[in-house]
């Protein structure tokens, strides 16, 4: 069963004990693989996220940072490796997708909120359907999320008569409606105007003072410098590098991460 | 003359073309004028007496019944519809194999055909008929034949709704059936309304087929309501009358579909 090489996980102890969640990483991928046709996007990939830790992702685009993050809830099927989000293996035929979802929030780049339903039923149906909520606490618990946005007086708007940073503070609100344990952001900013990214990056960074696990796929490096704990740099489909944000980015000792970082920062 | 022609101006030549046609136009309307006789045009297709012998009948029975098929029709139809567009992007493949086929039958055969095979084959080869007469029998066979195309139309809705759309709500834990009747339908059945109600002005047409199924005084639907009249009185005039009805029915709807396209393509 332990074809693992690597002697430092703990892969024993999730085969054989039930899940504990005090015990595991809130995200651990293992050896993972993905490819789309003759691509091969993810070659290997190993990854973990901590309770409570901001992982910040890097890399070029293409590298493959955004399909490890869809694995990770499985709106992308891997071809091999593991998956497992509080120790229980997701990736397994019989895990309850549905369930493991409903602890992963998940913020995309084009925002994707439901345009036939006004901010507030976006917040509640998913609580009041999945979670059989009561309709008014699910109300109550949307009303908060959206101040904690700063959004308080749009719960009666649509989606389309808000500008874009609006939207994406709906669409975090939606995510924390279900209280989840961890939260993945898949560029988040970068469908943004410019003038409208940091009201995003300010929720984002209260969430993570709040000591909300998250796992944030980004080109913002000022962001990843001051809020990550941690800092993964992927190239080529592997993690190419990965320590602090000073390591990765004031000392990086991999030719491709350095090259990387050139780029950015001439623009 | 050929060489005066070239010798005009581009515009020149427009103008002369433009007018040549008004002249044209205007000899064709003066023949017709002239040439028809009017009073028996007027006696044979705009008879008062014979319109006025049609009320209320024509309204009270035949509109009400073309409303009462084309209804029936269309909610059958579209629960049909439905079931087939979901078989259809089904991931099991003997279902969408079983939608493709059906489609393709359906839309292929004209709708004379079903309706004869659903109101006389069904009795002949086992005996036994559809309820309801010919509201049932009629309304079934043309939701038969509706399914196929209206299908096709919600099909292409669904697959309209965004790819992101399905993934917000999947990322949220709601399962696939969730997601389709709560985040897709909704959203695709707003973009299909237009195709939807061409349908449903196709339908109010078609009803004119139920005469094939036979009729009492009470089942006529507006055509053969005008068929029989115009056989008793052997005047056409029941024909004008049947026209202007069903166009009263049909012109609003397509009117509807056309204020819905504008507003579809400003956007919501």
């Amino acid at each position: 069963m332990t074809d693992e090489t690597n002697p430092d996980t703990t892969d024993a102890d999730v085969m054989l004990t039930p899940p504990d969640p005090e015990a595991h990483h809130a995200i651990e991928v293992v050896d993972l693989y993905k490819s789309f046709g003759d691509l091969t996007v993810l070659s290997g990939i190993h990854f973990h996220v901590d309770r409570g830790e901001v992982v910040c992702v890097l890399g070029p685009s293409g590298s493959g940072k955004s399909t490890l993050l869809r694995c990770i809830n499985r709106l992308e099927e891997a071809d091999l490796g593991r998956v497992l989000v509080d120790g229980e293996d997701i990736t397994h035929p019989d895990a309850d997708v549905d369930k493991v979802r409903t602890r992963i929030g998940m913020v995309f780049q084009q925002f994707n909120l439901f345009p036939h339903l006004n901010v507030l039923r976006n917040l509640t149906i998913a609580p009041t359907g999945v979670l059989n909520t009561p309709k008014d606490e699910a109300e109550a618990f949307a009303h908060e999320m959206l101040e904690r946005v700063g959004l308080s007086d749009k719960a009666t708007e649509y989606p389309s008569r808000l500008s874009g940073g609006q939207q994406q503070r709906v669409a975090i609100a939606r995510a924390l409606c279900m209280r989840p344990a961890m939260m993945l952001f898949d560029e988040p900013t970068s469908a943004l105007d410019p003038e409208l990214i940091g009201e995003v990056l300010d929720v984002m960074r209260s969430l993570a003072d709040e000591g909300m696990t998250m796992m944030v796929v980004t080109h913002e490096m000022g962001f990843a410098a001051e809020v990550a704990d941690r800092i993964v740099f992927m190239d080529g489909g592997v993690v190419v590098e990965e320590g602090t944000p000073d390591q990765v980015l004031r000392n990086p000792q991999h030719e491709r991460t350095q090259r990387f970082l050139r780029m950015v920062d001439h623009n | 003359m050929r060489q005066r022609l070239a010798s005009l101006t581009p515009r020149q030549r427009t103008r002369v073309y433009q007018v040549s046609m008004y002249v044209l136009a205007a000899i064709v309307v003066l023949v017709v004028v002239f040439l028809t006789d009017w009073e028996k045009v007027q006696k044979n297709f705009f008879n008062v007496d014979v319109a006025r012998d049609m009320f209320p009948e024509v309204i009270t029975t035949a509109a009400v019944n073309t409303a009462l098929y084309t209804a029936l029709s269309f909610v059958l139809g579209f629960i049909l519809a439905l079931a087939l567009a979901l078989m259809r992007l089904s991931s099991l493949r003997p279902f969408r194999a079983f939608a493709i086929g059906y489609i393709e039958l359906f839309r292929g055969l004209p709708a004379l055909i079903t309706l004869l095979f659903v109101g006389f084959g069904l009795p002949i080869a086992f005996g036994w008929r559809l309820p309801g007469g010919t509201l049932g029998n009629g309304s079934v066979g043309l939701a038969i034949v509706a399914g196929a195309y209206m299908a096709e139309t919600i099909r292409a809705g669904i697959e309209a709704v965004p790819k992101g759309q399905v993934e917000a709500a999947r990322s949220l834990g709601m399962s696939r059936t969730r997601t389709m009747f709560t985040i897709v339908l909704p959203q695709a059945f707003r973009i299909i309304i237009p195709p939807l109600t061409n349908e449903l002005v196709l339908l109010i047409k078609d009803t004119s087929l139920f005469f094939i199924l036979g009729s009492t005084p009470q089942t006529k639907e507006l055509t053969k309501f005008a068929r029989d009249f115009m056989s008793s009185t052997r005047n056409a005039t029941p024909l004008t009358v049947a026209a202007i009805l069903y166009l009263l029915l049909t012109l609003p709807l397509t009117f509807l579909v056309r204020r819905l396209e504008r507003s579809a393509a400003k956007g919501r």
